[in-house]
């Protein structure tokens, strides 16, 4: 019978299957599995995965960390007018290879990271208080960044030139405005 | 106090009416509407913002009204109606009573309250948190405190419809298996208990943090247990709406299900995986591992969206061939050109079924594969996928059936016929336009959640190409269309509900029915062999495989454009 | 299959002898709502909360 009343059969388990129904059963089965299969493939064959690597962590215990780049990398300062308020942020020039630490905090990325391009650098991310995310455009890269947890990626970038980082988690009444730089410089 | 067992026979349908599963089905519809209403304002209300040359409202306002729409569509407006669903689902499709009214009464007044007590938080202007409310942010404690006043009062209803469950079959009223769409519905409610359970596990520990008797939430645990409610409640919309188009086949072409045995172990695997992809959300997060992810993503490996792929086939296959033995047999589609388009139930059903299938059931799985969710995560392709699940697929469902509620239940005729018959259309091609352009300006790295995207005023803000502002243009366009088909649903249902021509049956009356009605089954005859009810012919819906295989090829190619793009962004690992 | 009637006077129940595991299994909704319920705690819920809880703390 219809859809909206009882089967008409009592036993309707071991009523046949109609070979379309079975056709498409079995061709959507198999590119379901091909989807499933996909993922593990592009581990080990893609170059685009998120890592596994996080740490719990303390907002001072990351601070620490961060500041010691910082002192020891900092290339210059640069000024910038948001709103009416005018920032100075120091740009960081870190080694190829070594580890890089990003600040996300209400409404700010700090500090700012100066990059060579071809070569690989440990990002650390970590919020110091709410929920942030980290967009860097136009790449379009999106990832998560929470407080408390420290995510460490390795990244590769590509072509030189001048990259932004948008905040693309809400994170409060000044979301839109939070939003940094990130510069790509071609291997010396 | 006495049970209630006064029954109406329909005169449209024959099916048995209990009195008190009618009212509560009322009662729940209305209240639907009327959020429906309140979110479709704040809707437009978010269109005109995020369209940047409008830019209608100061960003305080804009996060609070973003937050009160997320919250009325997906949570109020769709779950409020689910339970009139689950409701017509046992009590009427089973022809038999309604068990405990009274308890259904008061969960509906529990979700009420909590609907209301959840928008006073909101409107309050500390609140606006969005509809995910992630910790450590946080909002008023009665913001937590209607949400969960509104679950616990859907917890209750899914209990008398698993009661009405238990009535149906001590008292006989219906022979062997439940209907197709009641097993829909026990999907949803089975989905729906998940969702509440997880809801209570996340929501009550914030509530209390909210009052200051817990100190701490940790912002990942809520993310992981608060998306096993976010997301699982959208699943809930997943089942309720392929109910609904079953439904509709059944009501609009006496379709039959081409096979039980498949429809109902589709709906199996929704039961079993459709909430693992909670993970959707969690797939650009620290501290969870790639099996995790890859596992939950992905259904246990597509399972789910295996059910959701046969549900595709097998509803407009059931209408092909119940089309094609009213002898619409030319060619592969003379059974659709010759559709009832211009019939609401069937133009909203058959809309909600492309729209989902093409726009938000390809994109979601797009966005739910591990590494692809990195170019999309929290942009503003995430709400074009979901509009077009939730909007186009869900509450395009709804409303269609919604004229077929109103003659059926609420016994008046449907008033402005003209508006009703464009309705679906004007709402399908608005979310359609809404959800590409959202998906377009996604991929293009616009934010969703964002009330500048020209970032006015900020050295340090990001440059958007032309065509991203483009495309939000055009959304906005999108979405002022889809309120306008919203309104027009708003008036048709409003107008026939309270002012519509009473549908008046000679000799109407309720009768009294003691026990049961359904007839002593007829065994069937011994070694009578079983027989595949749907199709005459072997290969009965032809026209159906040709749209299927149509699906199949675009998304395979939507699939590797997207492996290719990711190939082109920065090596990660 | 075992032939389920040979009278009239059967009840339902005595009915529901003969009828395979999987159908009875999708008429029982409490068993379905058992697993619909259990299935995702086990694999997402608690498999997700034990990897949460087992994050190493940073050095």
């Amino acid at each position: 019978m219809s859809a909206i009343q009882p089967p008409e059969h009592r036993i309707w388990w071991k009523q046949p299957v109609e070979p379309l129904e079975i056709t498409w059963i079995v061709v959507a089965f198999i590119w379901c599995i091909f989807m499933f299969l996909m993922m593990p493939y592009w581990h080990v064959f893609g170059k685009q995965n998120l890592a596994n690597e996080a740490y719990r962590t303390t907002p001072e215990a990351y601070t620490t960390k961060t500041q010691a780049m910082v002192d020891k990398h900092k290339v210059r300062e640069e000024k910038f007018k948001v709103g009416e308020a005018e920032l100075t942020i120091p740009v960081v020039r870190p080694p190829a290879g070594s580890d890089v630490y990003l600040i996300a905090r209400l409404w700010q990325w700090w500090p700012m990271l100066e990059l060579e391009s071809g070569q690989t650098y440990r990002l650390h991310l970590m919020s110091m208080d709410w929920l942030h995310g980290f967009s860097l455009q136009p790449e379009n890269i999106n990832i998560e960044v929470h407080p408390g947890y420290e995510h460490i990626l390795t990244v590769q970038p590509t072509t030189p030139g001048t990259y932004s980082i948008v905040c693309n988690e809400y994170c409060g009444i000044n979301h839109h405005t939070m939003a940094s730089k990130l510069y790509v410089v071609a291997k010396k | 106090m006495a049970i209630n067992r006064m029954f109406r026979t329909c005169p449209m349908t024959g099916l048995r009416v209990h009195e008190s599963a009618e009212a509560l089905i009322k009662a729940n519809a209305v209240a639907a509407v009327v959020f429906l209403l309140l979110g479709g304002i704040l809707a437009l209300l978010v269109a005109l913002t995020r369209w940047q040359a409008v830019h209608l409202l100061p960003p305080d306002w804009f996060y609070l009204v973003l937050t009160g729409h997320g919250l009325d569509m997906l949570v109020f407006w769709i779950i409020f109606f689910e339970i009139a669903v689950l409701y017509f689902a046992s009590s009427i499709l089973l022809g038999c009573r309604l068990a405990a009214p009274r308890l259904a009464w008061f969960a509906f007044f529990l979700m009420l309250a909590g609907g209301i007590i959840n928008n006073y938080a909101v409107f309050r202007g500390d609140s606006s948190v969005m509809f995910t409310s992630y910790a450590p942010m946080g909002a008023h404690p009665t913001f937590y405190l209607g949400l969960i006043l509104f679950a616990v009062g859907a917890l209750i209803a899914c209990f008398v419809f698993f009661g009405t469950l238990v009535v149906g079959k001590a008292e006989h009223t219906y022979n062997g298996s439940v209907p197709l769409v009641t097993f829909g519905a026990v999907t949803a409610a089975i989905i729906a208990v998940f969702t509440i359970a997880t809801g209570a596990i996340i929501l009550i520990p914030t509530f209390l943090w909210s009052v200051g008797l817990v100190d701490h939430i940790d912002s990942l645990m809520y993310r992981t247990v608060w998306w096993a409610f976010g997301h699982s409640s959208q699943q809930i919309n997943v089942a309720a709406h392929v109910s609904v188009w079953y439904a509709v086949a059944a009501i609009v072409f006496g379709a039959k299900p081409m096979s039980e045995k498949v429809s109902r172990g589709a709906f199996l695997l929704y039961i079993l995986f459709l909430q693992l992809a909670s993970a959707h959300h969690l797939l650009a997060d620290p501290g969870l591992t790639s099996n995790w992810k890859i596992f939950n993503t992905s259904y246990a490996m597509y399972l789910a969206v295996l059910a959701s792929m046969v549900h595709g086939l097998t509803v407009p296959g059931s209408i092909e061939v119940a089309q094609r033995r009213k002898g619409y047999t030319k060619g592969l589609f003379e059974w659709l050109r010759k559709a009832p388009w211009g019939n609401p139930v069937f133009s909203g059903m058959f809309m909600s079924l492309l729209g989902f299938g093409f726009l938000g059931g390809i994109s979601g799985v797009i966005m739910g594969t591990e590494q692809l969710n990195l170019i999309i995560h929290n942009t503003i392709y995430v709400p074009g996928h979901f509009h077009a699940t939730v909007v186009i697929g869900t509450t395009l469902a709804f409303m269609a059936v919604t004229y077929f509620v109103i003659p059926a239940i609420f016994r008046r005729e449907v008033s402005f016929p003209k508006i009703a018959q464009w309705q679906p259309y004007v709402f399908g091609i608005g979310m359609t336009m809404l959800a590409v352009f959202m998906m377009g300006a996604g991929t293009l790295g616009v934010p969703r959640r964002h009330w500048d995207i020209t970032f006015a005023g900020n050295a340090l803000g990001y440059e958007f190409p032309g065509t991203a502002h483009l495309m939000m243009g055009l959304m906005g366009i999108g979405g002022v269309i889809a309120v306008v088909g919203g309104a027009m649903y708003l008036l048709v249902v409003v107008h026939s509900v309270f002012l519509g021509r009473r549908i008046e049956t000679p000799g109407f009356q309720r009768v009294r029915v003691v026990e049961g009605m359904a007839p002593i089954p007829v065994p069937q005859p011994a070694g009578a062999a079983p027989q595949a009810h749907g199709g005459a012919q072997a290969w009965g819906a032809p026209g159906t495989f040709a749209l299927a295989m149509v699906f199949l090829v675009s998304f395979v190619l939507y699939y590797f454009i997207n492996w290719k793009y990711l190939a082109t962004v920065w090596p990660l690992k | 299959m075992a032939d389920p009637a040979r009278d009239d006077g059967l009840t339902a129940d005595e009915l529901d002898d003969g009828i395979p595991f999987m159908q009875q299994l999708l008429d029982n909704p409490f068993i379905l709502l058992f697993l619909g319920v259990v299935t995702p705690t086990v694999l997402y819920v608690i498999w997700g909360v034990m990897e949460i809880v087992g994050i190493p703390v940073a050095k």
